[in-house]
């Protein structure tokens, strides 16, 4: 009598609109052996709805804790941070994080990590959970392997799953740290081309972390450029390249080196 | 097929070693009687009752103090896990149980409870419930972070993150734990066996026990084989499939 009305399958694939993110003064400091760290100083930066937004910076600049205080893992000492609007307090469905090094639970197979999220959603059939797995198992073109262990996938394989596990729920922005830095060049240069796919497919706002130039050239719209020590946004490149870029086209290696440059110089004025 | 008979062939070889010695009259047969006397005792045994009575008695003891192990032990090893305070106090006192070897407790449980069938559930239950508490707490502390905040990001906590995420990932420690104070369960057991004679009823010890006092050898073999069997029973049945489950999910290395 009371039963709910459970959203059909095709509502729950439905593209849903990208959030649009406003980062505004965070600040964010560290206990460590040496004394204070200032990870975050006084960070502003705007996201759009929709956007691709690449984090590029030397290891320890800070950029993997604003990625953190986005999702909600970790709150920021000064600051704000809008979700729509709405200041984001605690971690929540509609921003998912890929991590680094695989977060896949090896307890469950690739089927039971993609559907892992989406048994915590409410208001679906168990039915639709199964089927929403399977579309993007194969959307990231796993099919054939939803039954195997995670220990059984090569690398790239088990990013797949990470991203197949973080679209699952349909969230609005996908935050994603350092995805790709474990992968094999060959394998990189393939996810490259699969995340834009997916991205035009899905439409998400992305912010990507990575301190690889020429990915970050490849896949942004935006680049920032992090300076540690304190953390701040030093630098701002708009990639201006029609989709899909290849990695190892000539336009592209043009604004990795701007890029590099300006990282390098950096690099220079921290040091010296 | 093959490994089964090179293993059957070296069982048959150990028996044929023991039935020749027995032949050779290099020890009285009051001290090693022969295979055949052995088998014609587990055979009477099994025919009146006595060996089945006394593997009920014993296995009753066993399962009902390692489940209370397990079921009291398993909560208040996340308790520990999870609260510095408890760790601090009931983890270390854990830890310093765990390394007494469970006999000692046969005396105090004797003096405490006298000869009756709550002595020897309480040493079961000691000698189960250290390991256990001692295997989650580590299990659960060894948990790599990056599951619980993937967890968090995907709207999971509480109650769900501990069933769903820290308990399984834990599992791997849980289980060595499970079948380390199974060990010691069944240990301390027997040794409570043949050290009491409770009249509520006579365990696998107790036939050892009363096997030495009537200088019964092939009573004391049989005993002890047919104790050897239920421990191979126990993990091969109970242990082994959970382990080859782990292997095969976590890629970990076949033992």
């Amino acid at each position: 009598m009371f039963r709910h009305k459970t959203g059909s399958i095709t509502e729950e694939l439905e593209v849903i609109a990208p959030s649009k993110l406003a980062i505004e003064n965070v600040s964010k400091s560290f206990q460590s052996a040496s004394g204070t760290v200032l990870a975050l100083d006084r960070v502003s930066l705007n996201v759009a709805e929709g956007e691709f937004v690449c984090l590029v910076g030397a290891s320890g600049c800070g950029k993997s804790t604003l990625l953190n205080i986005i999702a909600g893992l970790e709150k920021p000492d000064n600051g704000t941070v809008l979700a729509d609007g709405k200041p984001i307090t605690a971690p929540g469905r509609d921003r998912l994080v890929m991590f680094q090094e695989s977060a896949l639970f090896p307890w469950l197979n690739v089927f039971g990590n993609v559907l892992f999220p989406l048994k915590l959603k409410p208001n679906l059939t168990n039915k639709d959970r199964q089927d929403v797995a399977k579309y993007y198992l194969e959307l990231v073109g796993l099919t054939r392997f939803e039954r195997a262990n995670i220990h059984e996938l090569s690398g790239g394989m088990k990013q797949r799953v990470s991203l197949a596990r973080a679209l699952a729920p349909n969230p609005r922005v996908l935050l994603m740290d350092e995805p790709f830095a474990a992968l094999d060049a060959l394998t990189r240069e393939q996810l490259y081309g699969d995340i834009q796919e997916i991205w035009k497919a899905r439409r998400k706002t992305i912010v990507f972390v990575t301190h690889n130039v020429r990915e970050a050239a490849c896949l942004g719209d935006r680049v920032l450029l992090f300076s540690p020590h304190p953390g701040r946004v030093q630098e701002e490149f708009k990639v201006e390249l029609a989709r899909p870029r290849d990695i190892n086209s000539v336009d592209l290696a043009a604004y990795a080196t701007r890029i590099t440059k300006a990282l390098k110089s950096l690099g220079k004025t921290a040091t010296g | 097929m093959k490994r089964f008979f090179l293993a059957a062939a070296f069982f048959a070889l150990l028996l044929l070693i023991w039935d020749a010695a027995f032949r050779a009259r290099i020890w009285s047969p009051v001290l090693l009687p022969s295979p055949w006397q052995v088998a014609t005792y587990l055979k009477n045994a099994a025919v009146d009752g006595t060996l089945l009575k006394a593997t009920v008695i014993t296995m009753r003891r066993l399962l009902v103090g390692y489940f209370i192990g397990l079921v009291v032990g398993l909560p208040v090893g996340l308790l520990t896990a999870r609260w510095k305070l408890f760790g601090d106090t009931i983890g270390t006192m854990a830890l310093g149980l765990q390394t007494l070897p469970s006999v000692c407790w046969v005396p105090l449980a004797l003096l405490w409870f006298g000869q009756t069938e709550a002595a020897m559930l309480f040493v079961v239950v000691m000698g189960t419930l250290w390991s256990v508490v001692i295997a989650t707490e580590t299990g659960v502390r060894n948990v790599p972070p990056i599951y619980r905040r993937a967890a968090l990001t995907m709207g999971s906590k509480r109650l769900h993150m501990w069933f769903k995420v820290i308990l399984p990932a834990a599992l791997p420690f849980i289980v060595s734990g499970m079948k380390q104070g199974w060990a010691f369960a069944w240990r301390s057991l027997m040794a409570a066996e043949i050290f009491v004679t409770i009249l509520t009823g006579f365990g696998l010890g107790q036939l050892l026990h009363y096997g030495r006092e009537l200088s019964a050898m092939d009573q004391v073999i049989a005993i002890m084989l047919v104790i050897v069997v239920i421990g191979l029973l126990a993990d091969k049945i109970f242990f082994s499939p959970i382990e080859k489950f782990l292997h095969r999910r976590w890629g970990t290395s076949q033992a």
